[in-house]
């Protein structure tokens, strides 16, 4: 059976959940071979090989963490030429996707960006893309080469599928471009001890209408009631109320969680274009024109004030 | 020295607008109405910065795209770009991020160029890859998804606001860079800008001035085929309640109901 190369997203070692969820993906291809870079790059084989990863090709080397993206395309590299997959499949964050380009080009295969599904096809692997703010659903394929596709997080199950996960040290030589961008700091994101937005089940977002940072208590009171990820439209990013990490649409974070509840946002274009895949969606505003109420399975219209503190208590009082 | 430029800007159908497919499953530029993608006008923003404070430099907007593109250079003129470089050619149609990357490189080197500036992504595709696809080509630094951007003796440093870090960048020139939305406001055309910009020099080129072949572009050379596209089917109209002082416990009766309580 043919292998497929599989990018692993990783915090020092812990592996994010959209690579396991490539994994399931992947098998659906073929064998995953997965790639792990930089500190604790060993530490995942574990946690892959529990998900159906054959075997796990690790690197560590200073350069991933003190030069830009071109250290992890020489090494995705390096792995592609050992193994030469059906394949290569590279979670889409920000620099997932910029990694994948990279590689594409260097082997001279097309590339497929924001997947929500994958197929085996008789051509190929068949991507399922979500495009024009969700409003449209295209399937694609790479026509040339070896298709490298990034994949959106929330796109499939993550399944146990035990397998061999033999840790296999790759070499990588680093190209002369690999020290072009450096890396003079860092700041780490401080954890909210909340769930990742993107990678969420359930996602409460705060928009204009909560009017103030001090009120976002109100939504983040409401989201830690469900176990939730907390959200914001750019309107009450841009006025300072939320950190743009959190914000929720075509510039900040696409999201696809199983429920999306949204306050005091209207429902924009640019914020549909990042929620408007969500399974079960959920509006609280005041305005029963808010285009956002066209998206709705269930809607309040009424001040989010009064509804989402009653909401929370009842589900507290719920969950007793 | 002068600081050479480039910005990268497309053309694109308008967002809040009626967006489609056309028959052969392009993206439809001919029935819409287009614009200049709002999120390059960050980068043109940037550029104008950049250039007010250097000595001195001059600022080329670059776009590939369909005759009616010539609007998103006109407006990045009146926003005060010195000159414009439209690539145009009926081959191009159906170009995909690989092909594209390839015609830009071209004619960035033809342009000549100390630091190239893109947009984040556009906003019709959205795939945020052709800043590194650039500067894979190119073979020079990228120093992408900037939210703040500088350049000071040959230097360009910025801050990159990532998932899991904030990361501070430094390389030096040439190199490309690409800016978020979260860069700095862009400034709107003054009428003296867009009087002006009427007398800006635009000038075209097509294929043959790159030495690129039709058969490297367009959708002969596209790597990726479009086999389908569906007109996702509208949502099935949800439950709409007004709140009479209920209206958060009926919420989490219908969450109940869901299983998500
Ligand atoms: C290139 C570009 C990219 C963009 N990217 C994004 C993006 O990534 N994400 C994004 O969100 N936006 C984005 N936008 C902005 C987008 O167009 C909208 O401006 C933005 O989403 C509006 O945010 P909002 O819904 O919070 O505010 P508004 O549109 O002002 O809506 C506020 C809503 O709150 C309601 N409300 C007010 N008070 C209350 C109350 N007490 N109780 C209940 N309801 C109340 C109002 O009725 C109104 O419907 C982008 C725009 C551009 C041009
Ligand atoms: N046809 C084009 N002409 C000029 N610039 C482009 C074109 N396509 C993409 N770009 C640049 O590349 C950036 C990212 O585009 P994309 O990778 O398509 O999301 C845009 O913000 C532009 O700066």
């Amino acid at each position: 059976m043919a292998e497929v190369l599989v990018y692993v997203d990783h915090v020092d070692g812990a592996v994010r959940k959209p690579t396991l969820e490539l994994l399931t993906l992947a098998r659906r291809i073929g064998e995953p071979v997965a790639v792990a870079l930089g500190n604790g790059a060993a530490d995942t084989a574990a946690t892959l090989a529990e998900h159906g990863a054959v075997k796990v090709l690790t690197h560590d080397a200073a350069e991933y963490a003190d030069y830009l993206v071109v250290p992890k395309v020489d090494a995705l590299q390096a792995a592609y030429g050992a193994v030469s997959p059906a394949a290569v499949l590279v979670p889409s964050s920000a620099e997932g996707k910029e990694i994948a380009a990279r590689l594409a080009l260097r082997i001279g295969s097309g590339i497929i960006t924001d997947a929500v599904d994958l197929e085996a096809g008789d051509e190929g692997p068949v991507a399922t893309q979500s495009v024009f703010a969700a409003s449209y659903s295209t399937k694609s394929r790479v026509s040339k080469g070896t298709p490298v596709i990034t994949v959106k997080p929330n796109s499939a199950a993550v399944e146990a599928a035990p397998a061999a996960g033999a840790v296999e040290a790759l070499s990588v030589t680093f190209s002369e471009k690999a020290t072009g961008t450096k890396v003079t700091g860092r700041t780490p994101r401080e954890s909210t001890g909340r769930p990742e937005l993107t990678e969420a089940a359930i996602v409460v977002s705060g928009g204009r209408g909560v009017n103030g940072a001090e009120n976002f208590a109100i939504i983040e009171a409401l989201a830690d009631s469900l176990g939730a990820a907390v959200g914001a439209s750019r309107a009450a990013v841009d006025a300072g109320w939320y950190p743009h990490t959190n914000q929720v649409g075509q510039t900040g974070k696409s999201v696809s969680p199983q429920l999306y509840i949204a306050s005091g946002i209207s429902g924009a274009i640019q914020h549909r274009a990042g929620m408007q895949t969500s399974k079960t969606i959920v509006a609280v505003n005041k305005d029963a024109e808010a285009p956002i109420f066209e998206l709705v399975d269930y809607g309040v219209v009424g001040d989010l004030f009064d509804v989402v503190p009653q909401l929370t208590e009842e589900i507290k009082a719920r969950k007793g | 020295m002068s600081l050479r430029i480039v910005v990268t800007v497309k053309y694109v159908p308008d967002a809040t607008g009626d967006r489609h497919f056309a028959d052969d499953l392009t993206v439809d530029r001919d029935d819409v109405d287009g614009l200049l993608s709002e999120l390059d006008e960050y980068a043109v923003e940037q550029a104008l910065q950049i250039a007010e404070e250097a000595d001195d430099a001059e600022v080329t907007v670059l776009t590939v795209g369909p005759e009616d593109a010539k609007d998103a250079l006109r407006k990045a003129l009146s926003m005060g770009a010195d000159k414009a470089i439209h690539v145009e050619d009926d081959d191009l149609h159906g170009t995909d991020a690989i092909g594209t990357s390839l015609v830009l490189a071209k004619a960035v080197e033809k342009a000549g160029y100390d630091l190239v500036i893109s947009g984040m992504a556009s906003t019709d595709g959205v795939m945020g890859v052709v800043p590194a696809l650039l500067a894979e080509r190119l073979g020079v630094p990228q120093v992408t998804l900037l939210s703040e951007v500088s350049v000071e003796d040959g230097t360009v440093k910025g801050r990159r606001d990532g998932d899991a870090a904030s990361e501070q960048l430094e390389a030096s020139l040439p190199a490309v860079v690409s800016v978020t939305d979260q860069s700095g406001e862009a400034r709107y055309p003054s009428f003296k800008g867009i009087m002006a910009a009427k007398k800006k020099p635009v000038e075209s080129w097509d294929l043959s001035d790159l030495d690129l072949d039709a058969e490297e572009v367009g959708l002969e050379g596209a790597y990726t085929v479009v086999d389908a596209a569906d007109e996702r089917p509208a949502r099935t109209a949800g439950t709409i309640v007004k709140d009479e002082g209920e209206g958060g416990k009926q919420l989490a009766e219908f969450l109940a109901g869901q299983k998500f309580i």
